[in-house]
């Protein structure tokens, strides 16, 4: 126990939480925001597959992590509207054109790189580029905390950045608002003469774009390699987070930190006599609570709304 | 009497299913450098051998029962994403089943299958429960079960039944007591055969023939209707999930007892995600699914030759079954056609009348 505690008030593990929370984080807040406009992108995970290795080809073609990252995140926003297109103009279920586009990314990713590179399953002869690791000044400096919080992927610190772009694009803007609207009822939006379909694209693409940054990060940051069904689910995770942290930005930080410490924990355990597997449940038995308690709260107040409704006629 | 409505259904299906095929034909075209080569064993090469015939076979089996399972709760108007972690859970309890509690010939394996129903059903029951009682989304829900589930099994597995000797991180091999036997040498093919054609009458029975189908049946088509009508829709969405859990966990029984005889998943095998893509080729009919079935287990069976072959990697075919998804489920895919043929249909009717 004592060794577990020391692991756990570590600097090392400080450091790796925030390193696998990046990820997750990125997809999380592409599932808010598309779910806030009423489209739950079951994608994420096929989105950042191919984001993933989009990234390792350009940047290999190109010599260049930026340039590698800009191909991967405009084929995550290009992928992100084709499901929509598929969903929003053709009727598709956006669940199955979720499923559709996981599947597709699934095999297409390994396909499209064998193509390209001969390499099969795992990018091994490609000579691709990371993005920059930044060590901040003055913070890195400060004892125990600047080892955890400097010295990450450049990435790291844009996903923190998201959540409060998020948050200010969502709450503080004008199409955010109309977005929310979208998601809350799209027959008054219509009515008032917001696009629904256009806020939706909107929504997706967006979507896209930060599981692109998600994707990104794990083949140019976490580590330095595409390979096969690499995401390990991340984009599912990043669905349960935002469930967990109620389909809003902030909380659904909380919720990805919360899925990292445990990730990073169980990393902790196996060196320890816990099974691991018990400690990566948590985070998924706690989403599935947070789940039963949100929508009980929603069903009693429908129905003391109802019984209102009926006293006072 | 065959409607013009279903008769456009599976004409629609149909040519769904030819365009995503013709795109892999381009696809092979584009990056093979003998393409009919390629072409040849993609299309004929299951067929050449016994053994290879054996390979669909096999493969086939749990795909038609991951494919039930989600048709039954598709047609009920609820998702099941979970298949993946109830046919994973299924398959641990067979396994325990098969190791910790010996019984004799037939009877163990009648009671490990049973044990896997109850697996998967339990799976189900939670967000059947959670979606009835609280009206908290199935799809969000059966997702962390999966996840649930998975590391639940694997801690099982992993700590108490796996074998020390053997090099990999899998569970002791299961005594022959409670084997799903081999029916067709030299290939695989086992009794999961039986138990898959079983549950196809089985689904098909029940939705069709039953008072529960038909419930469940309504309540997929309108809810609110189906409750007005006086069926407890709380009721169908329970045993809907249920029902769907308990044959997804015979899915995964199926793999265990009949091809590895021993626990060997360390990640979860993805047949859940490929129920989807059957009951969706299938449109969520019993008897359309061990068509859908065979169909996908020979595509993939015909990619997997392909690439031991040519130089064309078999996971092209993903490719097409992600755009057969995708063309199938649009609604506006070949709907001017269709709104063609009712305007036509309703004239007839006119004149007749």
């Amino acid at each position: 126990m004592g060794s577990m505690l020391r692991g756990i008030f570590s600097v090392g593990f400080g450091y790796s939480m925030l390193r696998v929370t990046t990820p997750i984080l990125f997809a999380a807040l592409g599932a808010v925001i598309s779910e806030r406009a009423g489209v739950v992108n079951i994608g994420l995970e096929g989105i950042m597959l191919i984001s993933g290795v989009s990234g390792v080809l350009f940047s290999a073609w190109t010599g260049s992590a930026w340039l590698g990252l800009l191909g991967a995140l405009l084929m995550s926003i290009l992928f992100a509207l084709f499901m929509g297109y598929f969903h929003i103009k053709l009727g598709t279920d956006i669940i199955l054109a979720g499923i559709a586009l996981n599947v597709i990314a699934s095999g297409g990713t390994v396909f499209v790189l064998y193509v390209a590179s001969g390499d099969r399953g795992i990018s091994s002869s490609l000579a691709s580029k990371v993005m920059p690791t930044i060590s901040l000044p003055v913070i890195s400096r400060i004892p125990v905390l600047g080892p955890i919080i400097s010295g990450h992927n450049v990435l790291t610190y844009f996903a923190l950045l998201a959540v409060i772009a998020v948050w200010y694009f969502m709450y503080k803007t004008p199409v955010g608002l109309r977005l929310r609207a979208v998601g809350e009822s799209p027959d008054s939006a219509a009515s008032v003469g917001i696009s629904v379909d256009r806020m939706r694209f909107l929504a997706l693409g967006i979507s896209g774009l930060l599981a692109g940054f998600g994707g990104a990060h794990l083949s140019m940051g976490y580590v330095s390699w595409f390979s096969r069904d690499m995401t390990a689910g991340r984009g599912f995770i990043g669905l349960a987070a935002s469930a967990l942290g109620g389909v809003h930005p902030i909380g659904t930080a909380i919720a990805s930190l919360f899925f990292g410490f445990a990730d990073a924990l169980s990393n902790y355990m196996q060196s320890l006599s816990i099974p691991s597997e018990f400690v990566q449940m948590i985070p998924y038995l706690a989403t599935l609570l947070g789940l039963g308690i949100f929508a009980r709260q929603q069903m009693a107040k429908s129905q003391k709304g109802r019984k209102q409704a009926k006293e006072v006629a | 009497m065959i409607s013009r409505e279903l008769v456009f259904e599976i004409g629609r299906t149909l040519i769904a299913i030819m365009l995503a095929l013709l795109l892999g034909f381009i696809i092979i075209l584009l990056v093979s450098e003998e393409p009919l080569e390629a072409f040849q064993h993609f299309v004929l090469g299951p067929l050449t051998t016994t053994r290879r015939i054996g390979n669909w076979i096999e493969a086939t089996i749990p795909l038609v029962l991951t494919g039930l399972a989600v048709s039954i709760a598709f047609q009920a108007g609820q998702f099941n994403i979970g298949a993946e972690g109830q046919l994973f859970f299924g398959a641990v309890i067979a396994t325990i089943v098969g190791i910790s509690v010996p019984l004799p010939m037939y009877v163990h394996v009648l009671v490990a299958l049973l044990g896997a129903m109850l697996g998967g059903a339990l799976v189900g029951a939670i967000s059947g429960l959670m979606k009835a009682r609280w009206g908290a989304s199935e799809l969000v829900s059966s997702l962390m079960l999966n996840y649930v589930f998975y590391r639940f099994g694997l801690y099982l597995i992993n700590h108490h039944f796996r074998d020390p000797n053997a090099g990999a991180m899998v569970s002791y091999r299961l005594p022959e007591t409670v084997w799903l036997q081999w029916i067709w040498p030299p290939t695989r093919v086992h009794w999961g055969l039986w138990v898959a054609i079983v549950a196809i009458i089985f689904s098909y029975l029940f939705i069709y023939r039953t008072r529960w189908g038909y419930a469940l049946r309504m309540t997929g088509l309108n809810k609110d209707f189906a409750a007005y009508a006086g069926i407890s829709v709380t009721a169908v969405v329970i045993y809907s999930q249920v029902i769907s859990g308990a044959i997804a966990g015979l899915a995964g029984a199926a793999d265990v007892l009949g091809l590895y005889r021993r626990f060997q998943w360390q990640m979860l095998p993805g047949y859940g995600f490929d129920g989807i893509i059957i009951a969706t080729l299938a449109r969520n009919h019993p008897l359309g699914v061990p068509i859908a079935a065979l169909f996908l287990a020979y595509i993939r069976s015909g990619a997997s030759i392909m690439s031991r072959m040519t130089d064309v990697s078999s996971e092209m075919v993903a490719i097409i079954q992600g755009i057969m998804i995708l063309l199938v489920t649009a609604q506006a895919f070949l709907s001017k056609w269709h709104h063609r043929a009712v305007v036509k249909e309703a004239k007839r009717h006119g004149l007749n009348a």
